[in-house]
């Protein structure tokens, strides 16, 4: 069960259908990639927990599940094993819970080398250290080629809720304002460059990573927070209209206000796309009581992850649309949830 | 200077929407009895919605939206025959994204693609060729698409294909020219336009001149426009003085980037591979005259239409359009997008039933994704 | 239609192919300049063009944006001019 371990039972260079056959080899699979890295506590084919947060009165058992697939599987700024930890964590988190446990499950395409494997597992060890979870119990299984794109995986989450705690989008309320933890659309961008078939290259890294710590300064600062999400798939765009809409307000943004990196913008640009439409891993947009906003920033400011938070809008009383935006240019349009994939235009 | 936040200046707005204001107010223009002025580019379009210009000018100002998007007139039958070639053993079809979406009468690209076939998104003609280049045992088809700005790309691309005998590579071609599907809706009695806002990345390779006819033969004043949001203002402002001083000229407000007599090294390259075709259909249009380019007989083992006998060199089929879609009639500006019975109903950017719906630049798109349009009908709706 | 952006060239890539580096907001892709291929393509380096579907089509012309962008800025003083007079003869009025 060491890590750098010299010799290995392992053969050859890359998973094969033998490693999901449930024999030997499917033994050495796990032992030598998964459990050295995620080190459980027993071999049971489950995981049994206790936790002291969980025993206080009033606490609320937070289970959340969500299933990654990615092409390409790593990409400047991470890879499918950090989006599998950081999602789920910042699911938890979002819902103002104290994410504590994970599950994860590999679907693993035969022919995926041992190497690749191993480098994502480590970024899983590593962002679930920061983000101060265990992966408690995990699952493989091996799938013939052309079945599954590489790797799949799929996170489940436990998380305690303390007593008191209650953020949902129905308590947004109309003067309360929108926070964003940091800059938008890094993520999105960074993957359709990565993905190579559109020939741009840039600098820009996805901004994936557990937002658990910036959600806690902001809930000690804000003790009124309305509700957050984690603006994941179909951006913020996509976000704010859901909350809006369960809110039964409507959100007016500032363009001028959002924290979009010239990069991203240039991408967006050259392909015809809107950064509000693009998917964020590690950005979060939570309401505040106007009251709190002030104090809530200065939290999200002084913790990682949150330095460039801001302040991007405010819920008003509901309109004929859920999300508006005052455009930089002094106009106003409509900012609707993007409506099936995006696709580059032309013209 | 960058060329893009200079012209999107929000101080300088002020002036110019101010002079909108002051010429419509002279001219007359009011609310009721608005000045019709048609944005002829879709591209045009995305840009007014995109910054709310609809809503900063003069409320005696009404833009009608053209036919300038290339996705957007794509006729049905077209698509069917995309989806055909995409669909034979062997072909990679590249093409751009926002024609993946494109209904046709049995399915979109997007659908064929999910199916099986093996269609890729490219973001130039040149990544295609790359991807023929790297793949000799594929036939890798590009859907070229667009009016005179894109043509020049598929025609470099055919001529670099010939002269490094790539012959796995070859161009489905669909380009189309502006000019005369103007002369269609000037010529339409039921026509209420006063002045163009001219496609400025179309004028950049053909020039000014194309347009002459506007301004001579019907009486209409146009200005080649940039797509910066003070770019159309300025254009405006430029449409109203010609309106208010009984002129009728073609102006070029972009002149940064379009020359008087365009591109002539693009233009050599239409010349020597493309020509025009008798007539062409439109979704929404019909066939309108001379008005489609094709690949010319010398570079026919680069024109998929001969390689895979499809399309206008076998018999013409006959496709019918949606029941009902009043797209004809919101192109020509004779419909506003909401007053479509379909609008916002049968026909939205997910279910799209016409083809204005279908590109994020087509007039009903654009309505719904940035206009009031949908505002206004969900407040009917209360 | 046609959706082109201003980048400006940064070099050369493959100049038997007139190909290029053109660099967009930080973000960079190679272009075809075949467009605006001169007898020295070095001369490209440095200038901005406007890049359609991976060709420069066009070789923005500076002098020609100067002269667009003090039109402008002459409307808007046009317009403060018009305010401060407007604002003087409402003064006048209300003086008298």
């Amino acid at each position: 069960m060491n890590m750098a371990a010299p010799i290995t039972r392992l053969r050859g260079e890359t998973v094969t259908l033998a490693h999901g056959g449930g024999g030997r080899a499917m033994r050495d699979l796990i032992d030598e990639i998964f459990v050295a890295a995620f080190r459980p506590d027993a071999m049971e084919d489950q995981a049994r927990l206790t936790h002291a947060a969980l025993a206080k009165p009033g606490a609320r058992l937070a289970f959340t599940t969500d299933s990654f697939v990615v092409t390409p599987l790593e990409f400047p700024g991470g890879d499918i094993g950090t989006l599998a930890v950081c999602g789920t964590v910042n699911d938890l988190a979002a819902g103002g819970a104290e994410p504590l446990w994970l599950s994860a499950s590999f679907i693993i395409e035969e022919g995926m080398p041992f190497a690749t494997l191993r480098r994502i597992v480590a970024s899983m060890v590593r962002e679930a250290a920061a983000a101060g979870v265990r992966i408690a119990t995990g699952d493989t299984k091996v799938v013939e080629r052309g079945s599954a794109d590489g790797l799949f995986i799929t996170t489940s989450g436990v998380g305690v809720i303390r007593a008191g705690r209650d953020l949902r989008a129905e308590r947004i309320r109309e003067g309360d304002v929108a926070l964003v933890n940091g800059v938008l659309a890094d993520h999105g961008a960074t993957i359709l460059a990565a993905r190579g078939d559109l020939m741009v290259s840039t600098d820009i890294a996805s901004d994936c990573r557990p937002l658990n710590g910036v959600m806690e300064a902001v809930l000690a600062a804000a003790p009124n927070a309305r509700a957050a999400r984690d603006a994941t798939r179909g951006g913020l765009a996509s976000a704010l209209n859901e909350m809006a809409e369960t809110a039964g307000v409507s959100v007016e943004l500032d363009e001028a206000a959002l924290p979009i990196r010239a990069e991203v913008k240039g991408v967006c640009e050259i392909l015809g796309l809107d950064p509000l439409d693009l998917a964020n891993e590690g950005a979060l947009v939570v309401f505040v009581p106007t009251d709190e906003a002030e104090s809530a920033l200065a939290a999200m400011r002084a913790v990682p992850g949150g330095e460039d938070a801001c302040a991007v809008g405010r819920a008003v009383t509901r309109g004929p649309v859920p999300v508006t935006m005052r455009t930089a240019f002094g106009g106003a349009r409509i900012v609707d949830m993007l409506v099936g994939e995006q696709l580059p235009r032309i013209c | 200077m960058r060329y893009v936040e200079e012209f999107r200046d929000p101080a300088a707005a002020k002036g110019v929407l101010a002079a909108i204001a002051r010429v419509a107010d002279e001219i007359g223009a009011t609310r009721e009895k608005p000045l019709h002025i048609m944005e002829i580019c879709g591209g045009h379009t995305h840009a007014i919605f995109r910054y709310g210009l609809d809503k900063l000018v003069h409320e005696g100002i009404e833009f009608i939206h053209g036919p300038g998007c290339p996705v957007c007139v794509l006729p049905m039958s077209r698509v069917d025959e995309c989806v055909e070639i995409a669909e034979r053993l062997g072909v990679i079809f590249c093409t751009f994204g926002d024609a993946m979406r494109v209904p046709g009468t049995r399915k979109s690209l997007l659908q064929a693609k999910a199916e099986g076939a093996d269609i890729r998104m490219v973001y130039s003609p040149l990544d295609a060729l790359e991807l023929a280049r790297r793949t000799p045992e594929r036939e890798v088809v590009f859907f070229g698409l667009g009016f005179e700005t894109t043509t020049p790309s598929t025609a470099f691309s055919i001529q670099a294909a010939a002269r490094e005998g790539i012959a796995n590579f070859s161009v489905f071609c669909n380009h189309i020219t502006v000019p005369p599907p103007i002369k269609t809706l000037l010529d339409d009695p039921h026509m209420t336009l006063d002045g163009f806002v001219g496609p400025g990345h179309v004028s950049m390779v053909i020039g000014t001149h194309p347009y002459d006819f506007i301004a001579e033969d019907y009486g209409k004043p146009i200005v080649v426009a940039g797509f910066e949001p003070l770019d159309l203002l300025q254009s405006v402002l430029m449409v109203l003085e010609q309106i208010r001083d009984g002129r009728a000229e073609v102006e070029n407000q972009y002149a940064r980037v379009v020359p008087e007599h365009g591109n002539p090294i693009s233009l050599a390259a239409i010349a020597d591979v493309y020509e025009t075709r008798p007539t062409f259909e439109w979704r929404g249009l019909g066939e309108i005259d001379a008005s489609g380019l094709r690949i010319r007989p010398v570079y026919a083992g680069f024109d998929a239409e001969e390689k895979f006998g499809i399309g206008y060199v076998t018999a013409r089929r006959v496709v019918e359009e949606p029941e009902g879609c009043a797209c004809g009639a919101v192109m020509t500006g004779r419909m506003k997008p909401t007053e479509c019975p379909h609008f916002g109903r049968g026909c939205t950017p997910d279910m799209p039933l016409g083809a204005l719906m279908v590109s994020s630049e087509g007039a009903c798109a654009a309505y719904w994704t940035y206009g009031g349009a949908r505002a206004a009908q969900m407040e009917a709706a209360e | 239609m046609c959706l082109g952006i201003p980048g400006q060239i940064v070099a050369i890539t493959d100049a038997s192919r007139q190909m290029a580096m053109a660099e967009i907001s930080g973000v960079r892709r190679e272009v075809s300049v075949v467009p605006v291929a001169g007898a020295d393509l070095n001369a490209l380096i440095g200038a901005w063009v406007l890049i359609h579907v991976g060709f420069a089509m066009a070789v923005i012309d500076e002098a020609e944006a100067a002269e667009t962008l003090e039109a402008l800025r002459g409307l808007g003083e046009a317009q403060e001019t018009l305010e401060a007079m407007a604002e003087g003869a409402k003064a006048l009025e209300d003086a008298q």
